[in-house]
């Protein structure tokens, strides 16, 4: 083996940090890559099949405006209990961190329950065309995404009242609210491309 | 660092202290309990890298089964149907069970070491990754045992892929293998940025970043941005024979090309994302067995990231035969020939390391230099069918067939060999035999090209791929028998690498802990190493640390009762956080096998996707939830 010579101590340093300081925004970062690319390549496919219909839609209606609009506005005002859990977070203000938790799955059941009832309203199958069946698949998509997000604020949540905060968690509360701009983000893009290109097309 | 407080010896009383307690903090349960629970990178990494070979030989006895079948014209060993599963079984074992995830296995055990950390970034993804490729390896081939396994080739080209034309499930057994092995390949990329950027030693700055962990940071990257096509292919393909969308089906307005054109966006990446690991693997053999850094490093690493880059721009150039303008097709035949510019940059700089340094040619450097060769031709008759016109003559010929084998055996294969030679000491203390090294690397350098060399001349004189006979009389008997007399001689050549290990594994020689006087941070360490691989965190002050000075200066710290590691800036690679890792679990296992019902339950029901999930994200939960160790202050 070979002599070791000590240049340092690193026992002074913090064990846990925020933002890109900590490791957990690092693997949040990787996924929001990851999922990022299958929107872009899921609205690519969308934007492969739209020129080879005779129309868009082919033979429906676009999707109906009122449950898609509500879901958009309940998002975005979304972002202000997200917000304020992860600036509380970063705060290590375990009282804000609860709350802003709470009030954040309290609006994800909301948006599940809105979802539902859009799916309801895009006026066409997914196995009847091609523009269905990708319509379908972006909502879907973004669906899951939801779905996730709103489990995984329920489970910290749940460990934000089952014991006290410590630094880690309280990364974790960060990073959570900094995947759910990212699921807003994609679902403002999908907003416009589902219901608002239609409608551009000319054939709202 | 603060330096106030330190001596700057460590007395033997304080450093078997420290080794006592870092054993304790960081050893597994025992017994077989603990090889189910354990999160320790190389644990991990060693079966991946098992496993993964377990394939490799696999995927080799299909194509020796092929190879005997198409030893002389009209043989009856098997019909249509069966080489249709043997060809499309050995594609997708080749590709997504074995050359992806061997790279990234090497990389699991090897990157923190060679980073100077102690375990990987996302522990227990990294054992979830390992057990989801697992099972998914395992259902591929139970399933082609049940005759359920994949019949419609590597690429599963719609209509060939769709319910019309391929009824039953085999498909759809093959669409899951891809999702199973694409969520293990995509952890494995994610937890290898994280450790490259936020885990490299003090000191170790992007400018002094060995090129392994360049090469894994750019593959990485590339498998982040290239896998989720292919996942969002094999979605839609078998959501068209299950639920009956209509993505591909040309009636009801979607379109074959859609397909060829989402995975090829992920297949052409691909290569290079088996391919530049080899690269890195390359460049740290050359530079150890040359005794001199690698010549021209800033252009390495350039040249390793504009291929990540340009290896995005040439999908096309795999459906030139599908009537796309002839502009698209100039723009493709362009990024094709562009792209040989940073492999001929490499190539060009590692003759150059070999040349003015003190080469000492043991088994991992005649693997390189085999590989300079095999993939310099590859390279050539890529540029060959990189041009239009050309391509048109040669495609689905045997022509083809022999090119890619030339770059991926060539390019990938070969320089794997030269790794296995080269960390084999590290991984088990022992190292290889060098004189069944030596047989080893020439009967395979032998094999290979008797084996490939005459499949361009097949492929010119017309012999088409995937067909299960020909006809006497063509001109192909002779050569299509030579072919397969080197395919045995490959398969001997494996056999002896095999016995090589098991001897080695007895017998070998002891290697120490660094039996090459190699520049890099893995062989500061034991060999094998213990389990929190450095006992004091090193810090590094060149680019090739080992080489500059005989003393390892090192940190105190880090030396306690929890499972730290040191988090520093990903660019300067300054100290920044004492992060604690996980303790072993069962819960990446549990996950694995629940998330493996969901997949398997899909082929047969969509409701498989639902009610599939809430097991997943029980186990998932538990997997999260921290112990009341983990605690942070």
């Amino acid at each position: 083996m070979r002599a070791l010579r000590v240049v340092g101590d690193v026992s002074h340093l913090p064990d846990y940090g925020f933002g890109p300081a900590a490791l957990g925004w690092w693997g949040t970062l990787g996924f929001i890559l990851i999922e990022g690319m299958a929107f872009v390549l899921g609205i690519g496919a969308l934007f492969y099949l739209l020129p080879l219909q005779p129309a868009w839609p082919p033979a429906s209606r676009p999707p109906d405006l009122l449950w898609g609009t509500l879901f958009t506005v309940v998002v975005v005002l979304s972002e202000i209990p997200n917000v304020l859990a992860g600036r509380a977070a970063k705060a290590r203000d375990a009282r804000g961190v609860r709350i802003g938790l709470l009030v954040a799955v309290f609006v994800g059941f909301l948006l599940a329950v809105i979802r539902g009832f859009e799916f309801g309203a895009l006026n066409e199958r997914w196995d009847h065309n091609a523009y269905g069946s990708i319509i379908w698949a972006l909502m879907l998509m973004h669906t899951v995404h939801v779905a996730t997000d709103v489990y995984d604020t329920c489970v910290l949540a749940a460990l934000a009242f089952a014991r006290p905060l410590d630094g880690r968690r309280f990364s974790d509360v960060e990073d959570n609210a900094a995947y759910w701009h990212f699921v807003l983000v994609t679902w403002l893009v999908l907003y416009a491309l589902i219901y608002w290109l239609p409608r551009m097309l000319g054939h709202g | 660092m603060s330096s106030d407080h330190y001596a700057p010896t460590i007395q033997p009383a304080e450093l078997a202290d420290v080794e006592a307690r870092l054993a304790r903090t960081w050893a597994d349960p025992p017994g077989f309990l603990g090889w189910l629970m354990t999160v320790d990178h190389k644990r991990i990494g060693r079966r991946y890298i098992v496993t993964a070979m377990v394939f490799f030989v696999l995927g080799g006895l299909l194509a020796l089964a092929m190879r005997t079948q198409l030893a002389r014209p009209e043989s009856g060993l098997m019909g249509p149907d069966r080489y249709n599963q043997l060809f499309s079984m050995h594609g997708s074992t080749m590709m997504f069970l074995f050359a992806v995830p061997v790279m990234e296995a090497v990389a699991v055990y090897i990157v923190p070491l060679m980073a100077g950390t102690r375990n990987i970034s996302f522990p227990r993804l990294n054992a979830f990754s390992y057990w989801i490729y697992l099972c998914g390896g395992v259902t591929i081939f139970v399933a082609f045992l049940l005759d359920i396994g994949p019949e419609a080739g590597w690429f599963a080209y719609v209509p060939l892929s769709s319910s019309a034309y391929s009824p039953g499930k085999r498909t759809d057994f093959w669409a899951q293998l891809i999702t199973f092995t694409e969520v293990a390949a995509l952890a494995v990329a994610v937890e290898l940025v994280a450790t490259i950027l936020k885990q490299r030693a003090p000191g170790m700055t992007l400018g002094r970043m060995p090129l392994f962990l360049w090469a894994m940071l750019v593959t990485s990257f590339m498998v982040i941005f290239a896998m989720p096509a292919v996942m969002l292919a094999s979605s839609f393909l078998i959501s068209d024979r299950l639920v009956g969308t209509q993505f591909f089906n040309v009636a009801e307005g979607g379109d074959a090309l859609l397909w060829q054109h989402l995975f090829w966006f992920f297949g052409h990446p691909e290569v290079y994302i088996i391919f530049i690991p080899a690269l890195g693997m390359i460049s740290t053999i050359v530079a150890t067995f040359s005794r001199r850094p690698v010549f021209a490093y800033p252009y390495m690493v350039l040249a390793l990231i504009a291929t990540g880059f340009l290896a995005f721009g040439l999908w096309v150039h795999h459906m030139f035969a599908t009537g796309l303008p002839h502009l698209g097709n100039s723009f493709y035949t362009a990024a094709s020939i562009t792209i040989a510019l940073p492999s001929a940059v490499q190539i060009f700089a590692w003759i150059a390391t070999i040349w003015s340094g003190r080469p000492r040619f043991a088994t991992p450097l005649l693997f390189v230099i085999g590989f300079l060769a095999i993939f310099v031709l590859g390279g050539l008759t890529g540029v060959m069918v990189a041009s239009v016109p050309l391509d048109l003559q040669l495609h689905d010929t045997y022509f083809v067939v022999a090119h890619f084998h030339y770059v991926l055996i060539g390019g990938a294969v070969f320089p794997l060999f030269g790794a296995f030679y080269y960390w084999f000491p590290k991984i088990t203390g022992r190292l290889l035999d060098e004189t069944l090294g030596k047989w080893n690397f020439w009967l395979f350098f032998v094999g290979f090209n008797v084996t490939f060399f005459p499949m361009h001349y097949l492929g010119l004189i017309g012999m088409p791929r995937r067909v299960y006979t020909y006809p006497p009389g063509l001109g192909w008997d002779l050569w299509n028998l030579v072919a397969t007399i080197g395919a045995y001689l490959i398969a001997i050549s494996a056999l002896l690498f095999v016995f090589n290990v098991i001897r080695s594994l007895r017998s070998g020689a002891r290697a120490g802990d660094d039996p090459w006087q190699a520049p890099d941070l893995e062989w500061a360490t034991s060999s094998p190493p213990p389990p929190h691989n450095f006992t004091y965190l090193p810090i590094v002050q060149s680019a090739e640390p080992l080489w500059h000075s005989d003393e390892i200066p090192v940190v105190r710290g880090a030396t306690g009762d929890k499972r730290e590691v040191l988090l520093t800036s990903a660019v300067e690679a300054a100290p920044g956080i004492r992060w604690q890792m996980p303790e072993p679990s069962l819960w990446p296992l549990v996950s694995a096998l629940a998330l493996t019902v969901l997949f398997i339950w899909s082929v047969f029901s969509p409701w498989g996707v639902v009610w599939g999930a809430i097991p997943v994200a029980i186990a998932l939960t538990f997997w999260f939830w921290p112990s009341k160790s983990e605690q942070s202050e």
